[in-house]
């Protein structure tokens, strides 16, 4: 099995500052801004987003963790996860929700997602930060903000591993290619 | 930790992962309740019948918010005024339901095992809302809960369990529960209605409530009925009140933030003083609320289990 | 007919043989036993019993044949059948039926059936009072008259000792034992065991004294207007330390157990299966011990099945509601077999059991080889190793908690009044 970093520590770093500064930049600013990870990687990403908007800004934004498995829609043709509390102690009406996610690829997790924040309040509107957009999507819906675009092959798959959850920081492709 | 089994019939079933899976299930529910929008898609299609031949409004309310929390369709049938099972034997009935094709049936019965026979039956899931004097396993789940809520463990306490330990399913329940944990139970009640040996599964019994709630961490209450059957198991209600109704008084023995517990419907002024069921120690009310979340997480394993 | 059983080991207790012996049979009579009896090539079968068991055939004096009225769960025709598989030559049925069996005429009906279609030999046991009701006596003389062998109430106890004190006094005049149920009802107000099985369960007990309370005042009665009493399926440690007692100073007491009472304890009911449901209810280890040690040294003298058949619809149901009651027929040698092969008995007891000891309380001439005696003979071996099926009972009660156990012990060749019943393979 080849072994490919594609992103290293500080890759990923320089690509969660620039998707900070879009992010800033497209909203004007942190006005209304909530920030909303996806479990389970999405989470430290988004903690890491608050970080730099925060020495940036000079602002703290609230951030709430989002767990979707209520909301997938092949939950009883996969092994059943465990549900993992929702954790979002703000209220998201007529804000601007950032959602933050590690990889994209089929779209799936970002609909139940949707469909999760809209049970939960009506935002002004929702927004989509993710590290990896691996393309391979099967329903609309694109990222407004992506770290790296990289379509992957047959027998390829990419890994974001963060240092909260995987013990080190890096985004590697393996595969047989 | 995966869940496998079809049914929830006793917590004697259970190891002590499974109710550890259940109750860390139900806390990412317990959320829901609290929002405005009291509604996931989850068990969206799937459909969830309630079978009760005893009166219950409290058990069948609960079971039904937590389905319709969770997007199941559920119907509810009271075999005491259906004429669905009118002379008809229960294996049949439960025959009868399963041609419609429910996922989940949750039976409430006045004699023990009477869900067994439903769940050897048939393919849908079945969960014992209560069979007889038996169990009622989801009851001694969502006090488990409650107390892991209120206490932050359920290792290392004292539990004491007051009433007629005899003809309580929520005792025996909660006891099979407990005893998967590090904890001291100790029965109370009238001679008449602690079961001949219970000592053996390691429980001590003890008839004065002074004695009893000495120390505890955690008071169960049990509803009591004077009459089982054709015979009085005490002589009045009026001196059961004075034996063993639970005054503030008996709390100031146990430990400071000692909790009170009991499954409803509360007799007031006959197991349970005024005082003591709306005071402080009292989380009452919290497991009603927990109820929800704790069957919620067991329809949600029920019907995602592993096939 | 003229059947030959050679080479088998012949225990015969009454006549103190246990040893490699011929059996001749000719018509319905035992014409010889001995060493190496001669072919006269004019018998219609000659066995080879080699590595086989030749006994008296088994009496057995608790069945429920249920006919009259309840032919759905057996008939006389088909329980004897059941009987003649499990190595029984004669039955005792009680007198649960419908009509109850307290009058001449069900005698009658149940004695001209049995000679009609029976595989085996019935004898009737009457009602103690009228309708099982623990009221008035039966026409216990009648009956007698009719052909029962013993009197008894069996499903419940005769609860009113005055009316149980008449029943013991009356039963004299004729000579036939009374049969007592042993249970307190007013103690008695469930299904199973009062033990650790019930904490866990839930279920409403029989507690061990519902049972001594009545063994010890049956006894009580039965010494004081000097009566025979039998105690039948005797089920509790406590029990069988009763009978023990009394038995040194008073000897018209006999009693019995059933294979299930030191077979099963009241943890096969946990899962309810209501085929461990019985009356009176599967005991505790410590029961199960003490009736096996009453088995060793003679407290307990018979073995009987109390066969009580049910069609599947009594059974399958909640616990509470379903019927109490084992078919035992076709599984008691194997399981009594057990009480060899742990070294409880001897084959020479086990054997005793069932036949001699029967025969004596109910003043039959059978349950022995005596030559001239009528041929109930049966062949079996305890070792041959078989599985439980129901489906494959002969019975109509496919009621059993032993579906699926592995047992020790088989019954081979029935043999009643000469004629040959049962076989199973050997021929």
């Amino acid at each position: 099995m080849k072994k490919k970093v594609f992103l290293d520590k500080k890759a990923i770093d320089r690509t969660l500052t620039r998707i900070t500064h879009e992010i800033l930049e497209k909203n004007k600013g942190c006005e209304d801004l909530c920030l909303i990870g996806i479990r389970t990687r999405g989470v430290f990403l988004a903690k890491r987003i608050q970080e730099k908007i925060k020495k940036i800004e000079k602002k703290e934004l609230p951030l709430g963790i989002l767990d979707i498995t209520m909301y997938r829609d092949d939950l009883f043709k996969i092994k059943l996860p465990v549900v993992k509390k929702t954790d979002i102690s703000f209220d998201i009406n007529n804000k601007i929700v950032l959602l933050i996610d590690d990889v994209m690829h089929t779209g799936r997790t970002i609909r139940a997602a949707i469909d999760a924040l809209m049970d939960l309040g009506r935002p002004k509107k929702i927004q989509l930060a993710v590290l990896v957009d691996r393309g391979n999507r099967e329903l609309p819906i694109h990222p407004d903000f992506a770290g790296i675009f990289y379509a992957i092959g047959a027998g390829e798959e990419i890994l974001v591993k963060l240092k909260e959850n995987d013990g080190k920081d890096e985004v590697i492709i393996v595969g047989t290619q | 930790m995966n869940w496998t089994k079809k049914d929830l019939l006793e917590i004697k079933d259970l190891t002590k992962d499974e109710i550890l899976l259940i109750l860390e299930t139900a806390e990412s529910f317990k959320e829901i309740s609290l929002r405005e929008i009291k509604k996931v898609p989850t068990l969206r299609g799937k459909t969830v019948i309630t079978l009760f031949y005893e009166p219950s409004t409290r058990t069948r309310t609960s079971f039904e918010i937590a389905a319709k929390r969770l997007s199941a369709d559920t119907i509810n049938i009271s075999a005491s005024t259906s004429s669905f099972v009118k002379g008809e034997t229960l294996k049949d009935t439960g025959k009868n339901l399963e041609s419609m094709k429910p996922d989940v049936i949750i039976i409430r019965h006045s004699m023990p095992g009477a869900p067994h026979i439903l769940a050897r039956t048939l393919k849908s899931s079945i969960i014992n809302a209560g069979d007889g004097a038996h169990e009622h396993p989801t009851q001694a789940l969502l006090d488990l809960f409650t107390i892991k809520e209120k206490k932050g463990k359920i290792d290392g306490l004292k539990i004491v369990i007051i009433g007629d330990i005899m003809h309580s399913r929520v005792a025996r329940s909660n006891i099979f529960a407990l005893k998967q944990f590090d904890t001291e139970i100790v029965c109370c009640g009238p001679a008449t209605m602690i079961p001949p040996y219970i000592e053996k599964l390691g429980i001590a019994v003890e008839y004065n409530i002074n004695r009893a709630v000495k120390d505890a961490d955690v008071v169960m209450m049990l509803r009591i009925q004077k009459e089982r059957g054709r015979i009085s198991y005490i002589p009045s209600i009026r001196e059961y009140a004075i034996l063993y109704g639970l005054k503030k008084a008996h709390l100031e023995k146990a430990k400071k933030d000692v909790i009170v517990m009991h499954p409803g419907p509360m007799n007031r002024g006959v197991e349970i003083s005024d005082e003591v069921a709306d005071g402080e120690y009292s989380v009452i009310l919290d497991q009603v609320e927990n109820g929800v979340a704790v069957r919620m997480a067991i329809l949600y394993l029920l019907t995602g289990r592993e096939q | 007919m003229k059947i030959l059983i050679k080479k088998g080991r012949v225990i015969d207790p009454k006549n103190n043989i246990d040893e490699i012996l011929d059996v001749y049979i000719n018509g319905n009579i035992i014409e010889k036993i001995g060493k190496n009896i001669k072919e006269k090539g004019v018998e219609d079968f000659v066995i080879d019993a080699t590595d086989h068991i030749v006994a008296p055939g088994f009496i057995d004096v608790h069945v429920h044949l249920r006919e009259p009225g309840y032919e759905y769960k057996e008939t006389i025709k088909t329980g004897t059948m059941a009987a003649a598989k499990g190595g029984f030559t004669s039955v005792v049925c009680m007198a649960n039926t419908e009509p109850v069996n307290d009058n001449r005429s069900i005698t009658e009906f149940i004695i001209k059936k049995a000679k009609l279609e029976g595989s085996c030999r019935v004898f009737p046991c009457g009602a103690i009072t009228k309708g099982l009701k623990g009221e008035e006596l039966s026409e216990i003389g009648d009956m007698f008259d009719a052909g029962i062998v013993a009197i008894s109430d069996d499903g419940k106890s005769v609860k009113h000792s005055g009316v149980l004190r008449k029943a013991l006094e009356y039963s004299k005049i004729f000579g036939i034992p009374v049969i007592s149920h042993c249970e307190d009802t007013d103690l008695s107000h469930g299904f199973i065991n009062e033990g650790v099985a019930s904490v866990l369960s839930g279920l409403d007990t029989v507690p061990s004294i519902a049972e001594e309370i009545i063994v010890q005042r049956d006894i009580m009665i039965a010494k004081y207007v000097n009566a025979n009493i039998h105690l039948t399926h005797i089920s509790t440690a406590g029990s069988v330390d009763i009978i023990a007692r009394e038995k040194r100073n008073y000897k018209y007491i006999t009693c019995d157990t059933c294979p299930h009472y030191f077979s099963l304890t009241e943890d096969a009911t946990l899962k309810f299966d209501t085929n461990t449901k019985v009356n009176p209810p599967l005991r505790s280890k410590k029961d199960i011990e003490a009736i096996k040690e009453g088995l060793k040294n003679g407290i307990i003298d018979i073995i009987a099945t109390d066969h009580a058949p049910h069609d599947l619809p009594s059974k399958d149901m909640e616990f509470n509601l379903a019927a109490s009651g084992i078919s035992g027929l076709e599984t008691a040698l194997a399981l009594s077999l057990t009480l060899f092969h742990e070294g409880v008995l001897t084959l020479g007891e086990l054997v005793k059991k069932f036949t001699v000891n029967p025969a004596r309380l109910l003043k039959l001439p059978y349950g022995d080889l005596s030559e001239g005696n009528a041929a109930d003979v049966i062949v079996f071996n305890p070792y041959i190793e078989w599985i439980v099926d129901k489906n494959t009972f002969l019975s109509k009660g496919k009621n059993t908690p032993f579906d699926g156990w592995k047992l020790k012990g088989k019954n081979l060749l029935t043999i009643v009044d000469g004629k040959i019943v049962y076989r199973d393979g050997l021929i």
